[in-house]
């Protein structure tokens, strides 16, 4: 993050790719990217600094939209590859983004591991309790009863609750934000990149499209920060109940965040205390060479 | 076959210690300078069943693990049972005589060696696995070979604990005097050699040879049999450098390998089949993105979970067809263990130069099988060619003179070769998004927006015209064995060559046996080993196989996947096939009987390994046990062709 000349002070536009979003107006992706670009320009990052990775979905064309190195990799595989690049080169802050579907659907499963992994990035996700570049089927965090194309009468499966679940997985930041909520998710966002481990960022960015239920209007009515009702965000138990609130009231802002964090997978691994892997020479040395033959007499 | 070879078998139950005696007797045999291939035929259990090692030791380095054993170690009463008939004249079975006793006499000519362990090591009492080192002492005595070269091995095997060398030496010097003083030697006797070995498996091999190429990250799930190449990564990681990570799944596996090597880093994976099948979708984003990559399925016997522990060559099909769509690939079948070492830094450097996938085809047989190696072919500089990557601020790769700092950079830059000089994320100035969709030159996607079929035409075309150059990069496959092929090539019938045998991957050291065989006995016979599946050498192949006046296609899986590849590149049909998919490897004689009976008429033999009692009664044949049946086997009759 630190140049050598004294920077110039950053701007979101400094972020800002040369393809416009193709997505419906009114998504709340625009919210989350938005965001996102502001909290990098305040935190100056630089973009070559900076990988940002997706999976599939709307809301994983978001590095399309974003200046700095990016991948838009494979449906619900953001996480998996985010972590293989961040293990390659630490130095870099790597950003995973992507959706409901993307991360707390097929890829679930690395959620969790990641999440158990430490590696030190940040996982956003666009949460719109619906599928929406298929054009509208029933996903994780749809809510029972909920009516899709593919749930014509009714949502019979449970929401996946992906901030409880970080936490009794260990995840160190768990927050969520709300894309009608641009200010508030520029913090989290800080917060998230800065901390030292996982961060989990969940953002409602509603689908203006295909969700009809979950609105924006929805929302608004429902939302409340936690930083208002005085939650202590270093008392797991706290976070806990908070995480499982949902109906009248859902409360946003930071849930949790472990107060002395194990340190990060990338900080601990015994191949990368040398530095980043992609600054080592390659091979190994005569001696290194002789030692292992040894081993096979 | 060199008449100064032996080969040891060693059975017993799972937890019965077969792979540590094995281990001890086949280090001892190295240190003594002879070669050594080992093969193990167990299963996928952790105790129980019947596991059966075979050692074939020699003063010229055997090439597989032969089919005729002449000392048997039996370290239950299921292996002597099954094994003893099968031993030729002069052959010797062991066993602990206070625990054993032959069930029927053993065939003419071959020796009992019934050994008295409790006698010979008084720590058997507590310490049964006490029988196996007194029957390596044993073994070693009647194959000639001196007591220090296994002292030495039971020293460094059991250096942390004194005590335990001291009554493991005493148990396996007792059973080398004891055998001097009891039994007849071997009538094949080894002699001590000044030859230096390092006794290594594929799976090893493959792991050293991808660090010395440069593998900076490493990630697997355990999945037999390439859980090895996992297991030294993790032992050596810390003192290379090397990122070594287990993770959730082979999904996970293979996207954070590409992450890794997206940022620069070189990077493998390792699998067998029903793991690299949930590999396959990353496979065709590293196509796609460009992004270099190696992968190494270490086949076992399919499909689905299939038979773990027995090795097959059945996963040709899964490599040519992993992921949807068009894109290049390259696809690498090692020949031997040695050349599963020798095979990293073409396999890096190709991944490098062409930034695609590279997926190797090995086997259980070369990966999990034992075998010694010269050290100094190990001890080698590996030549590291990272291809056009831009690694540097102001790198004169990406832009030519006549462009300037200004000019954008394309990451998939249209080029006259197809390749696109790659630049490491992490550079200022550089920047640019990689995408597993269709995109432009500079990254944008052509997705349903932009949706342009010129473009889309122009950059699958770019990614093709990459494997118009792949083959200059790969050695040719060359015609082995008699009668020595006069160029320029004539066309016509070969004189001389009445059959040739083509195989590809881990088949080339038992055919090469078989050929000499065959040439041993009249048949003349010549040899094409297949090292490259993708690209093929089309013209050679066509050259080469153009005018063979018989040729049989010899490989370890049911339907002749080669076969068909050979015949959809270069519209050379086989004229036979000698194909075995009972999940153990090919010995030479099963190859050698399989030319005969195709010189005989047959057009397809499928070969089967059997031991000699082995029948059933169950009415559809597909249902039966050993359990205990002797059959007369007469004397030399040991080609169990079916």
């Amino acid at each position: 993050m630190a140049t050598a000349t004294a920077p110039k002070k950053m701007d979101m536009k400094d972020f800002k790719a040369e393809v416009p979003p193709d997505w419906c107006a009114g998504c709340g992706d625009f919210g989350v990217l938005n965001a996102l670009q502001r909290a990098c320009a305040e935190l100056e990052i630089q973009p070559y600094e900076l990988m940002v990775v997706s999976g599939i979905g709307c809301s994983s064309n978001l590095p399309g939209f974003f200046r700095s190195y990016g991948v838009h990799s494979l449906h619900g595989r953001a996480l998996p590859f985010a972590t293989g690049t961040k293990l390659a080169n630490h130095a870099m802050t790597v950003i995973a983004t992507g959706g409901d579907g993307d991360g707390y659907g097929i890829g679930l499963n690395h959620f969790i591991q990641a999440m158990r992994r430490n590696i030190n990035l940040t996982y956003i996700v666009m949460n719109n309790e619906v599928y929406g570049l298929t054009t509208g089927q029933v996903s994780p965090t749809s809510e029972l009863g909920m009516k899709t194309k593919t749930t014509p009468h009714g949502n019979l499966e449970a929401m996946l609750n992906p901030l409880a679940l970080a936490l009794a997985t260990g995840c160190g930041y768990i927050a969520r934000g709300f894309s009608g909520d641009v200010k508030h998710l520029v913090k989290l966002y800080q917060d998230g990149i800065q901390f030292p481990g996982f961060a989990l960022i969940d953002v409602f960015s509603p689908c203006v499209t295909f969700n009809k239920q979950n609105t924006y209007s929805w929302f608004r009515e429902r939302v409340y920060r936690l930083e208002d009702k005085g939650h202590d965000p270093t008392d797991f138990h706290a976070a806990m109940d908070r995480a499982l609130e949902w109906g009248e009231k859902i409360p946003i802002g930071l849930f949790y965040r472990n107060p002395s964090p194990r340190p990060p997978l990338d900080a601990q691994d015994p191949g990368l205390q040398a530095g980043p892997l992609v600054s080592q020479p390659l091979g190994m040395t005569k001696e290194q060479r002789a030692k292992l033959i040894a081993e096979f007499m | 076959m060199d008449a100064s070879d032996v080969i040891v078998g060693i059975g017993g139950a799972a937890g019965d210690g077969v792979a540590s005696a094995g281990n001890t007797l086949a280090l001892s045999v190295a240190r003594q300078g002879l070669g050594v291939y080992a093969y193990n035929s167990y299963q996928s259990v952790i105790r129980g069943g019947h596991s059966w090692l075979r050692l074939r030791l020699s003063a010229k380095k055997p090439l597989n693990h032969g089919d005729q054993v002449n000392a048997l170690i039996a370290l239950n009463q299921d292996t002597l049972d099954r094994h003893l008939q099968e031993l030729p004249p002069g052959g010797v079975a062991l066993y602990n005589s206070a625990k054993l006793k032959p069930s029927y006499d053993p065939p003419d000519g071959a020796q009992l060696c019934p050994l008295p362990v409790p006698e010979l090591s008084a720590a058997s009492k507590d310490l049964p696995v006490m029988q196996n080192t007194v029957a390596v002492g044993a073994i070693t005595q009647l194959m000639g070979l001196e007591f220090t070269g296994l002292e030495t091995v039971l020293e460094h095997t059991f250096a942390k604990k004194p005590k335990v060398v001291a009554v493991n030496v005493e148990a396996a010097r007792a059973g080398y005097e004891y055998a001097a003083k009891h039994f007849q030697p071997l009538p094949r006797r080894l002699t001590k050699t000044t030859q230096k070995w390092a006794l290594v498996m594929g799976n090893e091999l493959f792991a050293m040879g991808a660090a010395m190429a440069g593998c900076k990250f490493y990630c697997a799930y355990p999945m037999s049999p390439a859980t090895h190449i996992l297991e030294w990564m993790a032992a050596h990681g810390k003192e290379l450098g090397i990122c070594v990570r287990q993770v959730e799944d082979e999904i996970s596996v293979i996207n954070m390998t590409i992450g890794a090597s997206h940022m620069g880093v070189r990077s493998m994976c390792a699998t067998s089949g029903g793991g690299f099948a949930l590999m396959t979708e990353a496979i065709g984003m590293a196509g796609m993105m460009e992004t270099p990559v190696v992968a190494i399925n270490v086949m076992r016997a399919g499909p689905s979970t299939g038979v773990p522990t027995k090795t097959e060559q059945a996963d040709l099909n899964q490599a040519l067809g992993a992921s949807q769509g068009d894109f290049p690939r390259i696809i690498i079948a090692p020949i031997s263990m040695y050349d599963c070492f020798n095979t990293m830094p073409l396999a890096f450097n190709v991944a490098d130069l062409f930034q695609c996938p590279v997926i190797i085809l090995a086997d259980l047989l070369m990966c999990e099988g034992n075998e010694t190696v010269d050290p100094a072919l190990l001890d080698i500089d590996m030549d590291i060619d990272r291809g056009e990557l831009i690694t540097q601020t102001n790198g004169t790769l990406a832009r030519s003179a006549s462009e300037g700092e200004d000019t954008p950079y394309l990451r998939y830059k249209d080029t006259p070769s197809g390749i696109s000089p790659r630049a490491i994320p992490g550079l200022p100035g550089y920047l640019y998004v990689s995408g597993s969709d269709e995109h432009d030159e500079d990254g944008v996607l052509l997705s349903d927006v932009y949706t342009d079929t010129v473009r889309r035409k122009k950059m699958v075309d770019k990614r093709v015209r990459k494997m118009s150059t792949l083959l200059d990069h790969l050695p040719a496959p060359k015609l082995e064995g008699p009668p020595p092929l006069s160029p320029p090539f004539q066309g016509g019938a070969r004189e001389g060559a009445e059959v040739t045998l083509v195989g590809w991957g881990s088949t080339w050291g038992v055919i090469t046996e078989a050929v000499e065989r065959l040439n041993q006995q009249g048949i003349s016979t010549n040899h094409l080993q297949f090292k490259f599946l993708v690209p093929l050498h089309t013209e050679v192949a066509k050259q080469l196989l153009g005018a063979s006046k018989r040729i049989i296609v010899v490989e370890n899986n049911q339907s002749g996947q080669f076969a068909r590849h050979l015949r959809a590149e270069t519209g050379i049909t086989a004229h036979a096939h000698i194909r075995k998919y009972d999940g153990e490897p090919f010995e030479p004689k099963h190859i050698v009987a399989g030319v005969k009976e195709i010189l005989a008429g047959k057009e397809v033999v499928e070969v089967l390994s059997t031991e000699p009692g082995w029948q059933t009664e169950h009415p559809s044949g597909t249902s039966g046990d050993w359990d205990g049946r002797i059959v007369a086997v007469a004397a030399g009759s040991t080609e169990h062709v079916h």
